[in-house]
């Protein structure tokens, strides 16, 4: 049913009709609003589950970890600080092989303390082996919610999915989106099957100390793992096109780069703003697209490769920033490249920190630099008297 | 590829921990035994076992030889004797 | 006591005559086989849970450091949507650092939120899987590697930091301590707490042969002279009011600091034994715990 929805409500619908038994959360800005939802459907008895109001988001991912590892499917929500506080769990749960659906409102990492949206906080956890999505839209959003689940309790998969969903853009932006409906969703998505857990008629240890002749391995087996996701989450793209009737989730996405000479690659809600920009740009005759990345991890390298094969020039927008090297999607996307007889030019840009705003004209800066000398980290719509005075010490 | 870390119950007892004792090992004199139990409870192994009076025993698979069974027990019927004693 | 399945094995990997290692056992054996047991990262899930074995008989999880009170409340909630929380005991435990110190945020949370769940702390008074460093459970004037007596120092400045009035303040229906020293009475206590619905918290003291430096035949000396002289109170609050205490006839606490390496360093100094002695005084007025004649 097509509904005129908040991003954040849409996360707690979509969630809802997923049926999970423990909901568990800590509230932070910008994610309020989809625990707050949560909490009124289970108020309302329109949720039949637990819902656990802890005391930190370590605990809220704990808690959820807890609740898997019993067999019953989970969810929680964070972002920026939060995640970065339940960092330690994040690793853990990826380690435990726990599947498990977070949606991550992204927001900047202080300090200073910032509320707005970019995408620092989940490149903090890029390396914990959870499954990585980015939702463009209010309609990705729910889309890709119901798939993480799909995804994260596939028996050849066990791991966790963090749906991300720039903060504000998306969480408090309204859009018409089509809301499934329970029938359709308890037809796409069985309910949760354990391939172990915590049973007192079958009992058994998680969470054992591996010594150094073990653990390797267990890495191992995520990093293998994440190559049988590559080959998955295509596939549940599709079965939710059957399912649902509309294209959602995937590696990448496309768009206007058949015959493109220049095309951004970037994730999230800022690709809404590219794919403007490009119709605009190509309405005066420049042949620009974009290539969205909705999984980031695993890295959908082949599909990238194959996507911008014929691609002379590529700029990479990230928001976020690994200080002291580049932007992290420039650095995936230049190592993608290595070993390949055409290199294309590659350059990195890094826009929207703290919830700069992301315009068409920012946008239109990239294209033109990207024209200009290669750079891989060049700040976009910098406030350049700031540096030189209020910043610049002695 | 798949390798969650889950262990099978109980399957410590692979670990043959009496290996580490090095000098001294409990002898069950099974004469004075009153059946109190009071080894069983104290041993931090779990590997003390036996019902009826004088029937107690330690399984030297598992047992360290920490001594604990010879200093609780009331009636002093075990007692710790030289590794190599038989 | 009951015969009991095998739901603690032998082949664990704890120190000969281990305080922690006897009381594990203890608690496990009386809560029973229809029990998930939620462990904080310490000696007790490295000594029990090494890959590929385990000494637990029944499910176990071990997680993280801090977590064990907010993942057991999960565990424990997810029981209660699948209906199978009645029968089902959850035990969430951990040392004394995972309890007193990094745990006690997570388990002041599941206090305060009502889980049904017994947190047990083994306190053995330091962080032994480190490394006998201090901790907010190390004993005043206690020698550790990082509270270590010098020429400026007795040890340890601090006191125990109450964990059980702690827990109290939260308002949950059972609080007790108890010692390794002390089986039936430990035994006893935690059949009560897992009887009783509602967060429970149980405090048990276990001698650490290796940090303590004592001999591992010594843990029920140490551990009875540490009940005996009130250095380690044993009591019981049901729904915040004491309800029982175990009666002594205090000893002077050299009596228990003499047997352990990490008092030596007080041992001839009667203006620290007598500040120690203030403490188990303290205590027994406290509780009560001097039995008249």
């Amino acid at each position: 049913m097509k509904k005129f929805v908040e991003g954040s409500y849409a996360v707690a619908e979509a969630v809802k009709l997923c049926r999970p038994g423990v909901i568990s959360a800590y509230p932070i800005t910008p994610q309020t609003h989809i625990v707050e939802g949560l909490a009124q459907f289970v108020a309302d008895g329109e949720l039949k589950a637990e819902f656990v109001n802890v005391e930190s988001e370590h605990s809220a991912a704990s808690a959820v970890l807890g609740a898997v590892a019993t067999g019953v499917r989970a969810f929680t929500s964070s972002s920026s600080q939060g995640l970065l506080l339940m960092a330690e769990v994040i690793f853990n749960i990826a380690g435990m092989r726990l599947p498990l659906v977070l949606a991550c409102a992204n927001r900047a990492v202080s300090a200073p303390i910032n509320i707005w949206n970019d995408q620092q906080d989940v490149m903090t956890i890029r390396d914990s082996g959870w499954i990585l999505l980015f939702a463009e839209n209010i309609q990705e959003v729910i889309d890709l919610h119901i798939q993480a689940y799909r995804i994260s309790e596939d028996h050849s998969i066990m791991l966790p999915v963090m749906v991300n969903l720039d903060g504000y853009i998306l969480t408090h932006g309204l859009e018409v989106a089509d809301m499934p409906t329970q029938e359709q969703v308890d037809k796409f998505l069985p309910a949760y099957k354990p391939l172990y857990k915590l049973d007192v008629n079958d009992p058994m240890t998680l969470g054992s100390l591996a010594m150094p002749e073990h653990y390797m391995e267990t890495r191992i087996a995520i990093q293998k793992t994440h190559e049988t996701a590559l080959e998955l989450i295509p596939k549940v793209s599709s079965d939710f096109k059957k399912a649902f009737g509309r294209e959602c989730g995937g590696l990448v996405e496309a768009y206007k780069i058949e015959d493109a000479k220049q095309v951004i690659v970037a994730m999230g809600s800022v690709v809404g703003t590219i794919k403007e920009t490009v119709d605009d740009l190509r309405s005066q005759g420049k042949k620009v697209g974009v290539l969205k990345l909705i999984t980031y991890r695993p890295f959908p390298k082949q599909a990238i490769l194959d996507a911008l094969k014929n691609i002379p020039e590529i700029a990479v927008v990230d928001k976020s920033i690994s200080l002291g090297s580049n932007g992290p999607l420039y650095t995936d996307l230049t190592s993608a490249f290595i070993g390949q007889t055409k290199v294309p030019k590659i350059s990195g840009f890094v826009l929207g920190l703290g919830g700069r705003d992301i315009t068409k004209d920012s946008i239109k800066q990239v294209f033109d630099k990207l024209s200009g000398k290669q750079v891989d980290c060049e700040f976009i719509d910098v406030k350049k008297e700031l540096l030189e005075e209020e910043y610049a010490g002695n | 590829m798949f390798g969650p870390l889950v262990s099978k119950p109980k399957s410590s007892r692979k670990n043959k921990t009496g290996s580490w004792r090095i000098d001294v090992k409990p002898r069950f004199l099974q004469k004075n035994c009153i059946a109190c139990n009071m080894c069983v409870q104290i041993c931090p192994e779990n590997c003390i076992s036996g019902k009826e009076k004088n029937s107690y025993k330690s399984d030297p698979d598992f047992c360290k030889g920490c001594g604990l069974c010879a200093f609780i027990c009331p009636k002093k019927d075990i007692e710790m004797v030289n590794e190599s004693t038989t | 006591m009951p015969e009991t399945k095998m739901l603690y094995n032998p082949g664990h990997t704890a120190c000969g005559g281990c305080g922690q290692a006897i009381a594990a056992r203890l608690v496990i054996e009386a809560a029973g086989e229809k029990t998930i047991v939620v462990n904080n990262t310490g000696c007790l899930e490295v000594f029990t849970t090494k890959y590929p074995e385990t000494a637990w008989g029944v499910p176990f999880i071990h997680s993280l450091f801090e977590n064990a009170g907010a993942v057991a409340s999960g565990v424990e909630s997810a029981l209660k949507f699948l209906g199978k929380k009645e029968g089902t005991n959850v035990i969430a435990q951990a040392g004394d650092g995972g309890t007193a110190d990094i745990g006690l945020q997570a388990l002041s949370g599941m206090w305060e939120r009502g889980h049904d769940i017994l947190s047990v702390c083994y306190d053995n008074e330091a962080y032994m899987n480190t490394g006998i460093q201090r901790s907010g459970l190390t004993p005043f004037d206690t020698n550790t590697t990082t509270s270590p007596s010098g020429k400026q120092s007795f040890g340890n400045p601090k006191m125990k930091k109450p964990v059980p009035e702690i827990a109290r303040a939260h308002g949950i229906p059972y609080v007790a301590t108890a010692s390794v020293a002390f089986t039936r009475d430990l035994h006893n206590k935690v059949k009560k707490a897992v009887s009783i619905k509602g967060p429970k918290y149980l405090q048990i003291h276990v001698p650490c042969p290796l940090g303590w430096r004592h001999e591992g035949a010594a843990t029920v000396t140490v551990a009875r002279a540490a009940v005996e002289t009130g250095l380690y109170p044993i009591f019981e609050y049901v729904n915040g009011e004491l309800a029982a205490v175990q009666k002594i006839k205090p000893k002077p606490v050299e009596e228990y600091l003499k047997l352990q390496g990490r008092f030596k360093h007080i041992l001839k100094l009667p203006e620290q034994i007598k500040k120690i002695q203030d403490i188990a005084d303290y205590n027994i007025k406290k509780y009560g715990l001097k039995l008249e004649a």
